[in-house]
């Protein structure tokens, strides 16, 4: 298998067939990170304070990671579409969306389900937890931006520019831990001076974070191929209109 | 595996972090296979591409 270059990415067919190709080794390679990751993180001893609940940090921290991955990602792809006008940005950055939201979704969910044992209560309105509602809140437009408007280039430029005004809220998420006396602790993995956490932690949580970041990949891949035949049943309905009304 | 005195918070987070994920693969998986089904139904009308392929070739 040749190797996929940033040409073959701009043409839609190409970029078809080389992800039907990649799609189940990704989907493999996934499960098996997600798997191992689980395992290790169901064998992770307690914490000395927090006991047992500590096991929600795995699951919660790959998720929150991702909820601010995804949309940088998303912002690369506006770039995309407002400079270089790649012809699959706007496509990438619309299938992105939902699965950014879900990320979010989760790591707000479960962060809250982490607070309440631990803090005393499911939410708290300090700088970190309210950001990263923001951040749901933006996914949820963007999606309703991409509903609301059905020219699919148009909402895709609409859409690239509330993105990158969006992306305003990514340093402000990730150091409002440090800027504000948050109730959420301060980064402990990605700090300077290394990590905090030891390595019975610290392992399983690079595992299901890498594992969580590939099905990232793999359900972002798949979500294109999908807006990918979305709009070309859009343009052969419309071709078809056409004929008859000729 | 004794999960403590909280062990409905960590059971219900991870129960709920699987439910999602399930929900956006078969979300995704459905989506395809719709278009997939589309663009099918699109070539059996005789209804082709510019470039003179099928509608459904994904190659």
């Amino acid at each position: 298998m040749k190797p996929m270059t940033l040409i073959d990415l701009a043409n839609p067919t190409k970029f078809l067939s080389q992800t039907a190709r990649m799609l189940p080794w990704l989907a493999g390679a996934t499960a098996i990170l997600l798997l191992v990751g689980f395992y290790q993180a169901a064998m992770a001893p307690d914490d000395y304070q927090q006991g047992a609940t500590v096991k929600i940090m795995f699951i919660h921290v790959p998720n929150a990671w991702l909820s601010m991955f995804v949309w940088g990602v998303m912002s690369l792809a506006a770039l995309g579409t407002l400079v270089w006008r790649h012809p699959l940005a706007d496509v990438a950055a619309k299938a992105a969306a939902p699965i950014g939201a879900a990320f979010t979704f989760l790591a707000l969910v479960t962060g809250s389900l982490w607070g309440r044992p631990m803090w005393g209560a499911y939410w708290e309105w300090d700088a970190r937890l309210t950001s990263v509602l923001i951040l749901f809140l933006m996914y949820l437009g963007l999606i309703a931006l991409w509903r609301a408007v059905e020219d699919p280039s148009r909402a895709g430029r609409a859409a690239a520019i509330l993105t990158l005004v969006g992306a305003i809220n990514l340093p402000i998420t990730k150091f409002s831990v440090d800027w504000w006396n948050t109730l959420h602790q301060s980064a402990s993995v990605i700090r300077k001076g290394g990590p905090m956490l030891d390595r019975a932690f610290l392992i399983p949580l690079l595992m299901m974070t890498m594992g969580f970041s590939l099905l990232f990949i793999t359900l972002h891949l798949a979500a294109i191929r999908n807006e990918i035949l979305r709009r070309r049943v859009r343009s052969l309905q419309m071709m078809q209109a056409n004929q008859r009304a000729a | 595996m004794s999960l403590g005195p909280y062990a409905s918070f960590v059971v219900i987070s991870y129960a709920l972090v699987a439910a999602v994920v399930v929900i956006l693969i078969v979300w995704i998986t459905i989506d395809y296979r719709r278009h997939q089904e589309r663009l099918g139904e699109l070539e059996a009308r005789g209804v082709v591409r510019r470039s003179g392929r099928g509608a459904a070739d994904i190659r």
